[in-house]
């Protein structure tokens, strides 16, 4: 058979034993492999070794305030839908320093030189709604007045294989948001897992490179169809559905003082769940610490909620001191605000934060019960 | 004619969250938990290229401990020293307020917006400032101080809690002298208080203002500044030429760490200084 020339753009069909070969490339090209793992009954994200940790056969069950994965034996890898986990902790981690400083022999305060960690991540296995909610970071993180340092540091030579999700989960609403089920450019490789192929869209200069070598098929209309096919379904199989997206801003902005805004508040417990495991959500905050010498502190920065009673705190006051108020700079914030701050949605539609709710709050019900209660 | 310093300068626009040293040089007391420090920056590069425009803050940093926002309340055409008023209030103000000459500080900034100087330029201008709110508009002071003839009347309304806390009581004369009018009031006088007792607002019913001609620039509690807002929408002057400086929690000054939101806004980054109409939806909104 002859070699298939592959260019940006391409489709081919990849056997499901190639992705050993592909993982093995990533590999060897000096990146740090990061992929989708079982670990204490949820899907996290973490250093790959072998295909063979890949959650294969694995389905998630989701709804408001639940998370089961379910073993269903079939040959599919990419068949569970994320966890509470994102890949946001690795761009933006949950904890890292900012600086350390140490005073001189006169006592002068020195900032210290960091040697910042520049290994190439590859995200094998990123899905529709994660991919868009990295490129919304990317608006917050890599701006064209300034580059975050630690989010740049490792999101620069990242390589992203995306996956479509032939298979949504029962809390997300991606097709309403736009951001799914099948991926939106902004990959390497895409990927489209179907029962014995992947068909792979080269994404990239990057993706071509790392196919090399990887054994390929040229592309049938019988699994073309097949990923058509499986892409049509998906857009209705999705749990949620949230109409309309666009007249948001208007919605929540001109609607500060509802009633709905207090019945919320009945049922929040402001714990912070959603803004913690919402892949976009990128509010922090600092720590400083001192050694017991008084001549060594560091700076770090940590994940900060609105939630959190402090966030809003000056002295003389706290600007939002009740849930009332800080559920509805969440939901102002994510579905209406953000759109004059980064002109996109804050929200991919990746039902984390119903999944993961304690109270089961559900956004896309509060937003159509506000909607309901102000356009009666 | 107005002289515009073009983009002010941020210390490293590159790096924005790298701290520089500066020493303090010098420590003016100005009220009881007041006080104006002076910092040099240890690198002498700095020292001459560092600029700011009025109403502009920064990061000051107390290592191990925190940082905090201050505006910079001195002259932007003198920088080799850079004023910052700090009122002792939380940890790290508290901290600084404890600090003496040749104590270190991290600087980063300076960040935020300014107060419109081309929008006063021919216009009357009416400051209206409560307790801590004042520090931020003195650089506006200095500037109309050596560029009098650039604007029409000036007046200043202060107001603070006793006579004991009015700030900058040593720069009034010299304020006078330039030609701004200077109306003070206390919340609450002592034996030796002759002047006005009430609210900041209420000074405003002994103020002539031409509604067509007049910049508002305010900045203190938020409570005055409310009434202050009320008082000048009363005298019909525009919502866009009513100017104020907003407070919030802040921890970058780069609207990256969320704090600062009001709506759309990152105060930090967007503000601090606001014309009315931009934040007219919030004000009455409350815990916004």
């Amino acid at each position: 058979m002859a070699e298939i020339q592959l260019s940006v753009g391409s489709i081919v069909a990849l056997a499901k034993a190639g992705l050993e070969k592909l993982l093995a490339n990533l590999q060897q090209m000096g990146y740090r492999v990061l992929g989708p793992q079982i670990q204490d009954g949820a899907i996290v994200y973490g250093p790959l070794k072998n295909i063979a940790d890949l959650p294969k056969g694995y389905v998630s069950e989701q709804d408001a305030a639940t998370y089961r994965l379910v073993y269903r034996g079939h040959r599919r890898y990419f068949d569970v839908t994320p966890g509470a986990q994102s890949w946001k902790q690795f761009f933006f981690p949950s904890f890292s320093e900012l600086a350390s400083y140490k005073r001189d022999e006169r006592g002068r305060w020195q900032t210290e030189e960091q040697e910042p960690d520049l290994t190439p991540l590859a995200l094998f296995g990123v899905f529709p709604c994660d991919l868009a909610a990295i490129q919304i970071q990317d608006r917050i993180f890599l701006r064209e007045e300034w580059k975050d340092p630690i989010y740049w540091t490792r999101r620069q030579s990242t390589f992203i294989m995306a996956v479509d999700c032939l298979h949504p989960c029962g809390t997300g609403f991606c097709a309403s948001m736009g951001t799914g089920p099948k991926a939106n450019p902004g990959y390497d490789l895409r990927l489209t897992e179907l029962e014995d192929v992947f068909l792979v869209e080269i994404g990239s200069e990057s993706g071509r490179m790392v196919m090399a070598g990887v054994s390929v098929l040229p592309t049938s209309a019988f699994w073309l169809q097949a990923a058509q096919k499986g892409l049509e379904e998906a857009n209705t199989k999705m749990g949620r559905v949230l109409p309309n997206q666009q007249e948001l801003p208007e919605l929540l902005l001109n609607n500060l003082d509802a009633q709905q805004w207090d019945d919320v508040a009945r049922r929040c417990m402001s714990c912070s769940s959603c803004t913690q495991v919402c892949p976009t959500c990128f509010c922090w905050d600092t720590r400083d610490s001192i050694d017991l010498t008084g001549k060594a502190a560091r700076r770090e920065r940590v994940w900060d909620s609105c939630f959190n009673p402090d966030y809003s705190y000056i002295v003389g006051g706290n600007t939002r001191p009740n849930t009332r108020s800080r559920y509805r700079q969440w939901l102002t914030h994510k579905f209406g605000s953000w759109y004059a701050q980064f002109g996109t949605s804050g929200c991919v539609g990746c039902g984390r934060c119903i999944t993961w709710c304690p109270a089961k709050i559900d956004v896309t019900a509060e937003l159509s019960a506000l909607r309901e209660e102000v356009q009666p | 004619m107005i002289q515009t310093q073009g983009k002010p300068h941020a210390i490293s626009s590159s790096e924005p969250m790298q701290v520089y040293w500066a020493e303090i040089v010098e420590i003016v007391r100005e009220a009881p938990n007041v006080s104006t420090f002076w910092l040099q920056f240890i690198d002498t590069h700095l020292r001459e290229g560092y600029h700011f425009k009025a109403g502009q803050f920064n990061m000051l940093l107390v290592p191990g401990l925190g940082e905090v926002a201050i505006s910079i309340s001195s002259d932007m055409e003198n920088t080799r020293r850079i004023g910052h008023t700090i009122r002792s209030a939380g940890n790290v103000t508290s901290t600084i307020n404890r600090m003496n000459v040749g104590d270190m500080l991290g600087v980063r900034g300076p960040f935020g917006n300014w107060w419109s100087l081309e929008d006063c330029v021919g216009r009357d201008i009416v400051v209206a400032a409560g307790g801590i709110g004042l520090p931020p508009i003195r650089p506006v002071l200095y500037y109309i101080m050596h560029h009098r003839r650039d604007f029409g009347k000036v007046i200043v309304l202060y107001g603070a809690r006793t006579p004991n806390d009015l700030q900058f009581t040593r720069e009034y004369k010299a304020w006078q002298d330039a030609g701004i009018e200077l109306q003070v009031t206390v919340d609450r006088g002592d034996d030796s208080w002759d002047g006005r007792v009430g609210v900041v607002p209420i000074l405003f019913y002994n103020t002539r203002l031409d509604p067509k001609n007049t910049v508002i620039l305010t900045c203190g509690p938020e409570i005055m500044i409310r009434f202050v807002i009320f008082e000048a929408l009363a005298r019909r002057v525009p919502p866009e030429r009513i100017y104020i400086s907003l407070e919030r929690n802040m921890k970058c000054g780069l609207g990256s760490c969320g704090h600062c939101q009001v709506g759309p806004y990152f105060v930090c980054k967007d503000g601090p200084v606001f014309s009315f109409d931009k934040l007219q939806p919030y004000v009455n909104v409350e815990e916004f």
